[in-house]
Protein backbone atom coordinates (compact mmCIF):
# COMPACT_ATOMS: atom_id res chain seq x y z
CA UNK A 1 0.00 0.00 0.00
CA UNK A 2 2.81 2.37 0.86
CA UNK A 3 4.52 1.65 -2.40
CA UNK A 4 1.43 2.59 -4.42
CA UNK A 5 0.99 5.77 -2.39
CA UNK A 6 4.55 6.73 -3.19
CA UNK A 7 4.13 5.76 -6.83
CA UNK A 8 1.37 8.31 -7.45
CA UNK A 9 2.00 11.80 -8.72
CA UNK A 10 4.11 13.07 -11.57
CA UNK A 11 7.61 11.63 -11.90
CA UNK A 12 10.29 14.27 -11.72
CA UNK A 13 11.94 15.57 -14.87
CA UNK A 14 15.29 13.92 -14.22
CA UNK A 15 13.74 10.55 -13.39
CA UNK A 16 11.69 10.70 -16.57
CA UNK A 17 14.85 11.40 -18.57
CA UNK A 18 16.62 8.52 -16.81
CA UNK A 19 13.77 6.16 -17.65
CA UNK A 20 13.84 7.28 -21.28
CA UNK A 21 17.56 6.52 -21.49
CA UNK A 22 17.06 3.10 -19.85
CA UNK A 23 14.23 2.12 -22.20
CA UNK A 24 16.20 3.34 -25.23
CA UNK A 25 19.20 1.24 -24.17
CA UNK A 26 17.08 -1.84 -23.46
CA UNK A 27 15.44 -1.65 -26.88
CA UNK A 28 18.84 -1.17 -28.54
CA UNK A 29 20.13 -4.30 -26.79
CA UNK A 30 17.03 -6.28 -27.77
CA UNK A 31 17.46 -5.27 -31.42
CA UNK A 32 21.15 -6.17 -31.32
CA UNK A 33 20.29 -9.54 -29.76
CA UNK A 34 17.70 -10.20 -32.49
CA UNK A 35 20.26 -9.38 -35.21
CA UNK A 36 22.97 -11.55 -33.76
CA UNK A 37 20.51 -14.28 -32.72
CA UNK A 38 19.05 -14.55 -36.21
CA UNK A 39 22.55 -14.62 -37.67
CA UNK A 40 23.66 -17.30 -35.23
CA UNK A 41 20.54 -19.40 -35.94
CA UNK A 42 21.12 -19.22 -39.69
CA UNK A 43 24.78 -20.13 -39.33
CA UNK A 44 23.88 -23.09 -37.08
CA UNK A 45 21.07 -24.54 -39.21
CA UNK A 46 22.67 -23.84 -42.59
CA UNK A 47 20.19 -21.16 -43.62
CA UNK A 48 16.83 -22.79 -42.81
CA UNK A 49 14.26 -22.40 -40.02
CA UNK A 50 15.12 -24.92 -37.25
CA UNK A 51 13.52 -28.34 -37.82
CA UNK A 52 12.30 -27.49 -41.36
CA UNK A 53 13.75 -27.15 -44.79
CA UNK A 54 12.20 -23.68 -45.28
CA UNK A 55 14.90 -21.20 -46.20
CA UNK A 56 15.46 -18.02 -44.18
CA UNK A 57 14.42 -14.81 -45.97
CA UNK A 58 17.81 -13.14 -45.50
CA UNK A 59 21.16 -14.84 -45.77
CA UNK A 60 23.18 -14.80 -42.60
CA UNK A 61 26.75 -14.93 -43.84
CA UNK A 62 29.16 -12.11 -43.00
CA UNK A 63 28.69 -10.51 -46.38
CA UNK A 64 24.91 -10.09 -46.10
CA UNK A 65 24.78 -9.55 -42.34
CA UNK A 66 28.06 -8.46 -40.81
CA UNK A 67 28.50 -8.86 -37.08
CA UNK A 68 27.56 -5.70 -35.19
CA UNK A 69 31.05 -5.53 -33.74
CA UNK A 70 32.48 -5.66 -37.25
CA UNK A 71 30.31 -2.67 -38.22
CA UNK A 72 31.46 -0.74 -35.15
CA UNK A 73 35.07 -1.72 -35.81
CA UNK A 74 34.80 -0.60 -39.44
CA UNK A 75 33.79 2.86 -38.22
CA UNK A 76 37.20 3.20 -36.59
CA UNK A 77 39.27 1.86 -39.48
CA UNK A 78 40.43 4.05 -42.38
CA UNK A 79 37.63 4.80 -44.79
CA UNK A 80 39.83 4.12 -47.79
CA UNK A 81 42.61 1.61 -48.04
CA UNK A 82 45.85 3.33 -47.17
CA UNK A 83 44.04 6.53 -46.04
CA UNK A 84 44.48 8.33 -42.72
CA UNK A 85 40.91 9.30 -42.01
CA UNK A 86 38.77 6.75 -40.17
CA UNK A 87 35.30 5.96 -41.53
CA UNK A 88 33.48 7.62 -38.61
CA UNK A 89 35.13 10.95 -39.36
CA UNK A 90 34.43 10.65 -43.09
CA UNK A 91 30.79 9.83 -42.41
CA UNK A 92 30.42 12.60 -39.80
CA UNK A 93 31.76 15.12 -42.32
CA UNK A 94 29.34 13.71 -44.88
CA UNK A 95 26.47 13.95 -42.37
CA UNK A 96 27.29 17.58 -41.56
CA UNK A 97 27.39 18.42 -45.26
CA UNK A 98 24.02 16.76 -45.75
CA UNK A 99 22.66 18.46 -42.64
CA UNK A 100 23.41 21.88 -44.14
CA UNK A 101 21.16 21.06 -47.11
CA UNK A 102 18.57 19.30 -44.97
CA UNK A 103 18.34 22.13 -42.43
CA UNK A 104 18.08 24.79 -45.12
CA UNK A 105 15.44 22.70 -46.88
CA UNK A 106 13.61 22.21 -43.60
CA UNK A 107 13.52 25.94 -42.84
CA UNK A 108 12.52 26.95 -46.36
CA UNK A 109 10.00 24.11 -46.70
CA UNK A 110 8.41 24.68 -43.30
CA UNK A 111 8.11 28.42 -43.88
CA UNK A 112 6.60 27.79 -47.30
CA UNK A 113 4.19 25.18 -45.91
CA UNK A 114 3.09 27.45 -43.10
CA UNK A 115 2.68 30.40 -45.45
CA UNK A 116 0.59 28.25 -47.75
CA UNK A 117 -1.67 27.27 -44.83
CA UNK A 118 -2.13 30.92 -43.83
CA UNK A 119 -3.01 31.78 -47.40
CA UNK A 120 -5.50 28.91 -47.58
CA UNK A 121 -7.42 29.92 -44.44
CA UNK A 122 -7.70 33.45 -45.84
CA UNK A 123 -8.72 32.33 -49.32
CA UNK A 124 -10.97 29.27 -49.72
CA UNK A 125 -10.63 29.73 -53.48
CA UNK A 126 -6.85 29.34 -53.30
CA UNK A 127 -7.27 26.25 -51.14
CA UNK A 128 -9.73 24.59 -53.47
CA UNK A 129 -7.66 25.44 -56.52
CA UNK A 130 -4.21 24.57 -55.21
CA UNK A 131 -4.79 21.73 -52.75
CA UNK A 132 -4.96 19.03 -55.46
CA UNK A 133 -1.55 20.19 -56.73
CA UNK A 134 -0.11 20.20 -53.22
CA UNK A 135 -1.24 16.60 -52.78
CA UNK A 136 -0.09 15.61 -56.26
CA UNK A 137 3.35 17.06 -55.59
CA UNK A 138 3.92 14.37 -53.00
CA UNK A 139 2.96 11.48 -55.24
CA UNK A 140 5.63 12.30 -57.82
CA UNK A 141 8.72 10.25 -56.95
CA UNK A 142 11.51 12.47 -55.70
CA UNK A 143 14.09 10.67 -57.84
CA UNK A 144 12.24 11.95 -60.92
CA UNK A 145 12.39 15.56 -59.76
CA UNK A 146 15.84 15.64 -58.18
CA UNK A 147 17.89 15.61 -61.43
CA UNK A 148 15.72 18.36 -62.93
CA UNK A 149 16.17 20.60 -59.90
CA UNK A 150 19.92 20.03 -59.94
CA UNK A 151 20.13 20.87 -63.64
CA UNK A 152 17.88 23.95 -63.39
CA UNK A 153 19.71 25.05 -60.26
CA UNK A 154 23.01 24.78 -62.13
CA UNK A 155 21.63 26.87 -64.97
CA UNK A 156 20.69 29.73 -62.64
CA UNK A 157 24.00 29.48 -60.81
CA UNK A 158 22.71 27.91 -57.59
CA UNK A 159 25.40 26.05 -55.59
CA UNK A 160 24.71 22.34 -55.68
CA UNK A 161 24.11 22.08 -51.93
CA UNK A 162 21.35 24.67 -52.32
CA UNK A 163 19.75 22.76 -55.17
CA UNK A 164 19.78 19.78 -52.80
CA UNK A 165 18.14 21.99 -50.16
CA UNK A 166 15.37 22.82 -52.61
CA UNK A 167 14.76 19.10 -53.18
CA UNK A 168 14.73 18.61 -49.41
CA UNK A 169 12.19 21.42 -48.92
CA UNK A 170 9.96 19.74 -51.48
CA UNK A 171 9.40 16.90 -49.02
CA UNK A 172 9.27 18.94 -45.81
CA UNK A 173 6.71 21.58 -46.79
CA UNK A 174 3.85 19.11 -47.14
CA UNK A 175 3.32 17.86 -43.56
CA UNK A 176 3.74 21.42 -42.27
CA UNK A 177 1.16 22.79 -44.70
CA UNK A 178 -1.41 20.11 -43.89
CA UNK A 179 -1.05 20.26 -40.11
CA UNK A 180 -0.82 24.05 -39.97
CA UNK A 181 -4.03 24.28 -41.92
CA UNK A 182 -5.72 22.06 -39.39
CA UNK A 183 -4.19 23.94 -36.45
CA UNK A 184 -5.09 27.38 -37.76
CA UNK A 185 -8.67 26.16 -38.10
CA UNK A 186 -8.77 24.55 -34.64
CA UNK A 187 -10.27 27.45 -32.62
CA UNK A 188 -14.02 27.01 -32.09
CA UNK A 189 -16.51 29.16 -34.02
CA UNK A 190 -17.29 31.10 -30.85
CA UNK A 191 -13.66 32.24 -30.60
CA UNK A 192 -13.93 33.71 -34.10
CA UNK A 193 -17.22 35.38 -33.12
CA UNK A 194 -15.54 36.81 -30.06
CA UNK A 195 -12.77 38.33 -32.19
CA UNK A 196 -15.38 39.73 -34.54
CA UNK A 197 -17.22 41.33 -31.63
CA UNK A 198 -13.95 43.11 -30.73
CA UNK A 199 -13.78 44.37 -34.33
CA UNK A 200 -10.38 42.68 -34.53
CA UNK A 201 -8.36 42.99 -37.73
CA UNK A 202 -7.54 39.81 -39.71
CA UNK A 203 -3.97 40.29 -38.54
CA UNK A 204 -5.05 40.27 -34.88
CA UNK A 205 -7.12 37.16 -35.48
CA UNK A 206 -4.09 35.49 -37.03
CA UNK A 207 -1.49 36.47 -34.44
CA UNK A 208 -3.58 36.34 -31.27
CA UNK A 209 -5.89 33.42 -32.02
CA UNK A 210 -5.04 31.25 -35.02
CA UNK A 211 -1.25 30.99 -34.80
CA UNK A 212 -1.08 30.28 -31.04
CA UNK A 213 -3.84 27.70 -31.51
CA UNK A 214 -1.88 26.09 -34.36
CA UNK A 215 1.39 25.62 -32.43
CA UNK A 216 0.54 22.24 -30.87
CA UNK A 217 -0.39 21.02 -34.37
CA UNK A 218 2.70 22.55 -35.93
CA UNK A 219 5.37 20.78 -33.91
CA UNK A 220 4.44 17.18 -34.73
CA UNK A 221 4.51 18.27 -38.38
CA UNK A 222 7.93 19.85 -37.93
CA UNK A 223 9.23 16.53 -36.57
CA UNK A 224 7.97 14.73 -39.66
CA UNK A 225 9.42 17.51 -41.80
CA UNK A 226 12.80 17.13 -40.07
CA UNK A 227 13.07 13.45 -41.00
CA UNK A 228 11.65 14.09 -44.48
CA UNK A 229 14.18 16.83 -45.10
CA UNK A 230 17.06 14.43 -44.33
CA UNK A 231 15.62 11.87 -46.76
CA UNK A 232 15.07 14.60 -49.32
CA UNK A 233 18.65 15.84 -48.99
CA UNK A 234 20.14 12.35 -49.30
CA UNK A 235 18.04 11.55 -52.37
CA UNK A 236 18.79 14.99 -53.79
CA UNK A 237 22.52 14.32 -53.48
CA UNK A 238 22.36 11.12 -55.54
CA UNK A 239 22.06 12.70 -59.01
CA UNK A 240 23.99 15.84 -58.03
CA UNK A 241 27.41 14.41 -58.73
CA UNK A 242 28.74 15.63 -55.40
CA UNK A 243 31.92 14.17 -53.95
CA UNK A 244 30.68 14.66 -50.37
CA UNK A 245 27.48 14.03 -48.43
CA UNK A 246 25.69 11.01 -47.06
CA UNK A 247 24.04 10.38 -50.41
CA UNK A 248 27.46 10.07 -52.03
CA UNK A 249 28.67 7.76 -49.20
CA UNK A 250 25.61 5.54 -49.46
CA UNK A 251 26.00 5.31 -53.22
CA UNK A 252 29.71 4.41 -53.21
CA UNK A 253 29.47 2.01 -50.26
CA UNK A 254 26.48 0.28 -51.89
CA UNK A 255 28.61 -0.39 -54.98
CA UNK A 256 31.30 -1.97 -52.84
CA UNK A 257 28.78 -3.80 -50.64
CA UNK A 258 29.93 -7.30 -51.58
CA UNK A 259 33.51 -6.63 -50.54
CA UNK A 260 32.97 -4.33 -47.55
CA UNK A 261 29.35 -4.42 -46.35
CA UNK A 262 30.20 -2.92 -42.94
CA UNK A 263 30.83 0.47 -44.51
CA UNK A 264 27.31 0.68 -45.97
CA UNK A 265 25.81 -0.29 -42.62
CA UNK A 266 27.96 2.38 -40.99
CA UNK A 267 26.57 4.98 -43.39
CA UNK A 268 23.04 3.78 -42.63
CA UNK A 269 23.67 4.21 -38.89
CA UNK A 270 24.93 7.77 -39.41
CA UNK A 271 21.96 8.65 -41.63
CA UNK A 272 19.55 7.39 -38.99
CA UNK A 273 21.48 9.23 -36.29
CA UNK A 274 21.21 12.48 -38.26
CA UNK A 275 17.43 12.15 -38.46
CA UNK A 276 17.10 11.36 -34.76
CA UNK A 277 19.30 14.31 -33.80
CA UNK A 278 17.29 16.65 -36.02
CA UNK A 279 13.97 15.54 -34.52
CA UNK A 280 15.53 15.98 -31.06
CA UNK A 281 16.39 19.57 -31.99
CA UNK A 282 12.76 20.24 -32.93
CA UNK A 283 11.59 18.66 -29.67
CA UNK A 284 13.84 21.00 -27.70
CA UNK A 285 12.41 24.00 -29.58
CA UNK A 286 8.91 22.72 -28.82
CA UNK A 287 9.54 22.45 -25.10
CA UNK A 288 10.89 26.02 -25.11
CA UNK A 289 8.04 27.51 -27.11
CA UNK A 290 5.05 25.71 -25.64
CA UNK A 291 4.96 25.75 -21.85
CA UNK A 292 4.62 22.39 -20.14
CA UNK A 293 1.32 23.50 -18.59
CA UNK A 294 -0.21 23.85 -22.01
CA UNK A 295 1.03 20.48 -23.22
CA UNK A 296 -0.46 18.88 -20.10
CA UNK A 297 -3.77 20.71 -20.56
CA UNK A 298 -3.95 19.55 -24.15
CA UNK A 299 -3.10 15.98 -23.27
CA UNK A 300 -5.91 16.06 -20.71
CA UNK A 301 -8.32 17.55 -23.20
CA UNK A 302 -7.38 14.88 -25.73
CA UNK A 303 -7.88 12.13 -23.14
CA UNK A 304 -11.31 13.46 -22.07
CA UNK B 1 -37.87 58.35 -22.45
CA UNK B 2 -34.30 57.59 -23.46
CA UNK B 3 -33.29 55.99 -26.73
CA UNK B 4 -33.76 52.20 -26.75
CA UNK B 5 -30.55 50.20 -26.40
CA UNK B 6 -31.57 47.81 -29.16
CA UNK B 7 -34.33 48.08 -31.73
CA UNK B 8 -35.26 45.30 -34.14
CA UNK B 9 -37.70 46.30 -36.88
CA UNK B 10 -39.43 43.63 -38.97
CA UNK B 11 -36.36 41.44 -38.94
CA UNK B 12 -36.35 38.17 -40.89
CA UNK B 13 -33.58 35.67 -41.28
CA UNK B 14 -33.49 32.91 -43.87
CA UNK B 15 -30.68 30.37 -44.04
CA UNK B 16 -29.93 28.35 -47.10
CA UNK B 17 -29.63 24.76 -46.02
CA UNK B 18 -29.33 21.43 -47.78
CA UNK B 19 -32.63 20.84 -49.54
CA UNK B 20 -34.11 24.32 -49.23
CA UNK B 21 -34.46 27.38 -47.05
CA UNK B 22 -34.89 27.60 -43.30
CA UNK B 23 -36.89 30.47 -41.88
CA UNK B 24 -34.90 31.02 -38.72
CA UNK B 25 -36.65 34.28 -37.83
CA UNK B 26 -39.80 35.77 -39.25
CA UNK B 27 -40.85 39.41 -38.90
CA UNK B 28 -39.40 40.15 -35.48
CA UNK B 29 -39.89 43.57 -33.94
CA UNK B 30 -38.59 44.25 -30.45
CA UNK B 31 -37.13 47.02 -28.33
CA UNK B 32 -34.66 46.50 -25.51
CA UNK B 33 -34.60 49.42 -23.09
CA UNK B 34 -31.44 50.99 -21.83
CA UNK B 35 -30.19 49.21 -18.71
CA UNK B 36 -32.76 46.46 -19.09
CA UNK B 37 -32.32 42.72 -18.53
CA UNK B 38 -34.18 40.96 -21.31
CA UNK B 39 -34.29 37.21 -21.78
CA UNK B 40 -35.05 35.29 -24.95
CA UNK B 41 -36.61 31.92 -24.20
CA UNK B 42 -38.04 29.22 -26.39
CA UNK B 43 -37.64 25.62 -27.52
CA UNK B 44 -34.54 24.70 -29.50
CA UNK B 45 -34.71 25.83 -33.09
CA UNK B 46 -36.76 28.95 -32.30
CA UNK B 47 -33.94 31.20 -33.44
CA UNK B 48 -33.05 32.79 -30.10
CA UNK B 49 -29.30 32.38 -30.62
CA UNK B 50 -29.68 33.63 -34.19
CA UNK B 51 -31.46 36.71 -32.87
CA UNK B 52 -28.63 37.36 -30.43
CA UNK B 53 -26.12 37.10 -33.28
CA UNK B 54 -28.15 39.53 -35.39
CA UNK B 55 -28.10 42.08 -32.58
CA UNK B 56 -24.34 41.61 -32.24
CA UNK B 57 -23.75 41.85 -36.02
CA UNK B 58 -22.27 38.38 -36.11
CA UNK B 59 -24.96 37.68 -38.71
CA UNK B 60 -26.77 40.02 -41.07
CA UNK B 61 -30.57 39.82 -41.37
CA UNK B 62 -32.15 38.83 -44.66
CA UNK B 63 -34.71 41.61 -44.17
CA UNK B 64 -35.43 44.35 -41.64
CA UNK B 65 -33.11 46.51 -39.59
CA UNK B 66 -31.24 46.15 -36.30
CA UNK B 67 -30.42 49.44 -34.58
CA UNK B 68 -28.26 49.70 -31.50
CA UNK B 69 -28.18 53.01 -29.63
CA UNK B 70 -29.50 54.68 -32.77
CA UNK B 71 -26.75 53.18 -34.96
CA UNK B 72 -26.78 50.26 -37.38
CA UNK B 73 -25.66 47.05 -35.63
CA UNK B 74 -22.49 46.96 -37.73
CA UNK B 75 -21.45 50.42 -36.61
CA UNK B 76 -22.18 49.47 -33.01
CA UNK B 77 -19.89 46.44 -33.37
CA UNK B 78 -17.12 48.56 -34.85
CA UNK B 79 -17.63 51.00 -31.93
CA UNK B 80 -17.19 48.02 -29.56
CA UNK B 81 -20.62 48.34 -28.01
CA UNK B 82 -21.00 44.59 -27.44
CA UNK B 83 -19.63 42.22 -24.87
CA UNK B 84 -20.26 38.56 -25.70
CA UNK B 85 -20.50 35.54 -23.42
CA UNK B 86 -21.13 32.06 -24.78
CA UNK B 87 -22.13 28.77 -23.21
CA UNK B 88 -18.52 27.63 -23.29
CA UNK B 89 -16.16 30.15 -21.75
CA UNK B 90 -14.01 30.20 -24.94
CA UNK B 91 -10.91 31.23 -22.98
CA UNK B 92 -7.60 31.00 -24.84
CA UNK B 93 -5.85 28.17 -23.02
CA UNK B 94 -2.33 29.47 -23.73
CA UNK B 95 -3.06 32.73 -21.94
CA UNK B 96 -3.22 33.19 -18.20
CA UNK B 97 -6.51 34.38 -16.74
CA UNK B 98 -5.46 38.06 -16.58
CA UNK B 99 -4.12 37.92 -20.15
CA UNK B 100 -7.46 36.48 -21.28
CA UNK B 101 -9.30 39.42 -19.70
CA UNK B 102 -6.82 41.78 -21.36
CA UNK B 103 -7.33 40.28 -24.84
CA UNK B 104 -10.01 42.72 -26.07
CA UNK B 105 -8.07 45.66 -24.60
CA UNK B 106 -4.94 44.49 -26.39
CA UNK B 107 -6.81 44.41 -29.68
CA UNK B 108 -8.22 47.88 -28.98
CA UNK B 109 -4.71 49.22 -28.46
CA UNK B 110 -4.89 49.98 -24.73
CA UNK B 111 -1.40 50.29 -23.22
CA UNK B 112 -0.01 47.55 -20.98
CA UNK B 113 -0.27 49.35 -17.64
CA UNK B 114 -3.88 50.37 -18.21
CA UNK B 115 -4.68 46.82 -19.37
CA UNK B 116 -3.24 45.25 -16.25
CA UNK B 117 -5.10 47.67 -14.00
CA UNK B 118 -8.36 47.08 -15.83
CA UNK B 119 -7.94 43.27 -15.75
CA UNK B 120 -7.31 43.38 -12.00
CA UNK B 121 -10.41 45.52 -11.51
CA UNK B 122 -12.54 43.17 -13.62
CA UNK B 123 -11.29 40.10 -11.78
CA UNK B 124 -12.27 41.81 -8.52
CA UNK B 125 -15.71 42.49 -9.99
CA UNK B 126 -16.25 38.78 -10.69
CA UNK B 127 -14.62 37.87 -7.36
CA UNK B 128 -11.58 36.17 -8.82
CA UNK B 129 -8.87 38.45 -7.48
CA UNK B 130 -5.71 36.43 -6.97
CA UNK B 131 -6.43 34.12 -9.92
CA UNK B 132 -4.88 36.31 -12.62
CA UNK B 133 -1.78 34.13 -12.92
CA UNK B 134 -3.66 30.85 -13.21
CA UNK B 135 -4.25 29.11 -16.50
CA UNK B 136 -7.88 28.56 -17.50
CA UNK B 137 -7.67 24.78 -17.11
CA UNK B 138 -6.76 25.25 -13.44
CA UNK B 139 -10.19 26.80 -12.77
CA UNK B 140 -13.63 25.19 -12.35
CA UNK B 141 -16.29 25.63 -15.01
CA UNK B 142 -18.06 28.33 -12.99
CA UNK B 143 -14.83 30.23 -12.45
CA UNK B 144 -13.98 30.01 -16.16
CA UNK B 145 -17.35 31.50 -16.98
CA UNK B 146 -16.70 34.36 -14.53
CA UNK B 147 -13.45 35.05 -16.38
CA UNK B 148 -15.35 35.15 -19.65
CA UNK B 149 -17.80 37.66 -18.13
CA UNK B 150 -14.86 39.75 -16.86
CA UNK B 151 -13.37 39.66 -20.36
CA UNK B 152 -16.68 40.72 -21.93
CA UNK B 153 -16.99 43.69 -19.56
CA UNK B 154 -13.32 44.74 -19.67
CA UNK B 155 -13.82 47.34 -22.39
CA UNK B 156 -17.07 48.65 -20.84
CA UNK B 157 -19.46 47.70 -23.63
CA UNK B 158 -22.93 49.18 -23.32
CA UNK B 159 -24.65 45.87 -24.11
CA UNK B 160 -23.87 42.39 -22.88
CA UNK B 161 -25.04 39.58 -25.19
CA UNK B 162 -25.16 36.23 -23.41
CA UNK B 163 -25.88 32.92 -25.14
CA UNK B 164 -26.91 30.35 -22.50
CA UNK B 165 -23.90 31.36 -20.39
CA UNK B 166 -24.82 29.15 -17.43
CA UNK B 167 -26.17 26.23 -19.47
CA UNK B 168 -23.19 23.99 -18.77
CA UNK B 169 -23.01 24.66 -15.02
CA UNK B 170 -24.47 22.61 -12.20
CA UNK B 171 -27.62 23.93 -10.55
CA UNK B 172 -25.97 25.34 -7.43
CA UNK B 173 -23.19 27.11 -9.30
CA UNK B 174 -25.77 28.35 -11.71
CA UNK B 175 -27.90 30.00 -9.02
CA UNK B 176 -24.83 31.63 -7.50
CA UNK B 177 -23.75 32.92 -10.92
CA UNK B 178 -27.23 34.37 -11.49
CA UNK B 179 -26.94 36.42 -8.28
CA UNK B 180 -23.45 37.51 -9.35
CA UNK B 181 -24.65 38.61 -12.76
CA UNK B 182 -27.44 40.76 -11.27
CA UNK B 183 -24.96 42.34 -8.86
CA UNK B 184 -22.58 43.09 -11.74
CA UNK B 185 -25.42 44.62 -13.74
CA UNK B 186 -26.39 46.83 -10.77
CA UNK B 187 -22.76 47.97 -10.49
CA UNK B 188 -22.17 48.58 -14.19
CA UNK B 189 -25.61 49.52 -15.52
CA UNK B 190 -25.03 47.34 -18.59
CA UNK B 191 -27.98 46.35 -20.77
CA UNK B 192 -28.19 42.56 -20.98
CA UNK B 193 -29.80 40.37 -23.64
CA UNK B 194 -29.77 36.82 -22.32
CA UNK B 195 -30.59 33.62 -24.21
CA UNK B 196 -31.74 30.70 -22.06
CA UNK B 197 -33.95 27.66 -22.13
CA UNK B 198 -34.43 27.63 -18.37
CA UNK B 199 -37.77 29.03 -17.26
CA UNK B 200 -36.80 29.79 -13.61
CA UNK B 201 -33.57 31.40 -14.80
CA UNK B 202 -35.43 33.72 -17.17
CA UNK B 203 -38.00 34.59 -14.49
CA UNK B 204 -35.43 35.25 -11.77
CA UNK B 205 -33.07 37.43 -13.84
CA UNK B 206 -35.22 39.38 -16.22
CA UNK B 207 -37.13 42.61 -16.37
CA UNK B 208 -38.88 41.17 -19.40
CA UNK B 209 -38.96 37.75 -21.03
CA UNK B 210 -39.53 37.40 -24.78
CA UNK B 211 -41.11 34.01 -25.47
CA UNK B 212 -40.30 32.58 -28.89
CA UNK B 213 -41.82 29.86 -31.07
CA UNK B 214 -39.99 27.76 -33.67
CA UNK B 215 -40.34 27.26 -37.43
CA UNK B 216 -40.44 30.06 -38.26
CA UNK B 217 -38.92 31.81 -35.26
CA UNK B 218 -41.34 34.39 -33.87
CA UNK B 219 -41.84 36.29 -30.64
CA UNK B 220 -45.22 35.15 -29.38
CA UNK B 221 -45.35 37.13 -26.16
CA UNK B 222 -43.26 39.55 -24.11
CA UNK B 223 -43.86 39.05 -20.39
CA UNK B 224 -43.11 41.71 -17.77
CA UNK B 225 -41.61 40.17 -14.65
CA UNK B 226 -43.10 42.08 -11.71
CA UNK B 227 -40.59 41.13 -9.06
CA UNK B 228 -39.01 43.64 -6.67
CA UNK B 229 -35.35 44.53 -7.20
CA UNK B 230 -32.72 43.84 -6.17
CA UNK B 231 -33.51 40.16 -6.52
CA UNK B 232 -32.14 38.26 -3.57
CA UNK B 233 -31.88 34.65 -2.44
CA UNK B 234 -35.39 34.81 -0.94
CA UNK B 235 -36.82 35.98 -4.27
CA UNK B 236 -36.81 32.34 -5.39
CA UNK B 237 -39.20 31.55 -2.54
CA UNK B 238 -41.50 34.50 -3.21
CA UNK B 239 -45.02 33.55 -4.45
CA UNK B 240 -44.65 36.27 -7.09
CA UNK B 241 -41.62 34.40 -8.42
CA UNK B 242 -43.69 31.24 -8.77
CA UNK B 243 -46.37 33.26 -10.50
CA UNK B 244 -43.80 34.60 -12.98
CA UNK B 245 -42.42 31.10 -13.62
CA UNK B 246 -45.97 29.86 -14.21
CA UNK B 247 -46.72 32.69 -16.60
CA UNK B 248 -43.62 31.97 -18.71
CA UNK B 249 -44.33 28.25 -18.65
CA UNK B 250 -47.94 28.70 -19.75
CA UNK B 251 -46.79 30.96 -22.55
CA UNK B 252 -44.31 28.32 -23.76
CA UNK B 253 -46.96 25.61 -23.51
CA UNK B 254 -49.37 27.63 -25.58
CA UNK B 255 -46.97 27.73 -28.56
CA UNK B 256 -46.39 24.01 -28.44
CA UNK B 257 -50.14 23.46 -28.39
CA UNK B 258 -49.49 20.61 -26.01
CA UNK B 259 -52.18 19.24 -23.71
Amino acid sequence: MEATAEGTGQPSRSSRRFRAIVSFTVILLVLAALWEGYKWMGQTTGGVWPGTDIGLPVRTNNRAMPHLWDIVAALFRPARRGGDEILLVTLTKAALFTFRSAFTGFVVGSAFGFGLAVWFIRSPLAERGLMPYVVASQTIPLIAIAPMVVIWGGQVGLPTWMAVAVISSYLSFFPVAINSLRGLRSPPATAAELMRSYAATPRDVLTKLQIPAALPFLFPALKIAATASVIGAIIGELPAGLSVGLGRSLLSFASSFSSAPEKLFGAVVLSAGLGVAFVGLVAVAESRLIPATRRIAEAEAAAA
Amino acid sequence: MSQPAVMLTEVSMVFEAAGGFVHALDDISLEVHDGEFLSLIGPSGCGKSTMLRLIGDLLEPTAGTVTVKGKPARQARLDRDYGMVFQTSTLLEWRRVAANVELPLEIMGVDAAARAARAAEMLRLVQLDGFGNHYPWQLSGGMQQRVSIARALAFQPSILLMDEPFGALDEMTRERMQMELLRIQRQTGTTIVFVTHSIPEAAFLSDRVAVMSPRPGRITEVIDIELPKPRIFETREDPRFFAAVTEVRESLRAIEGAP
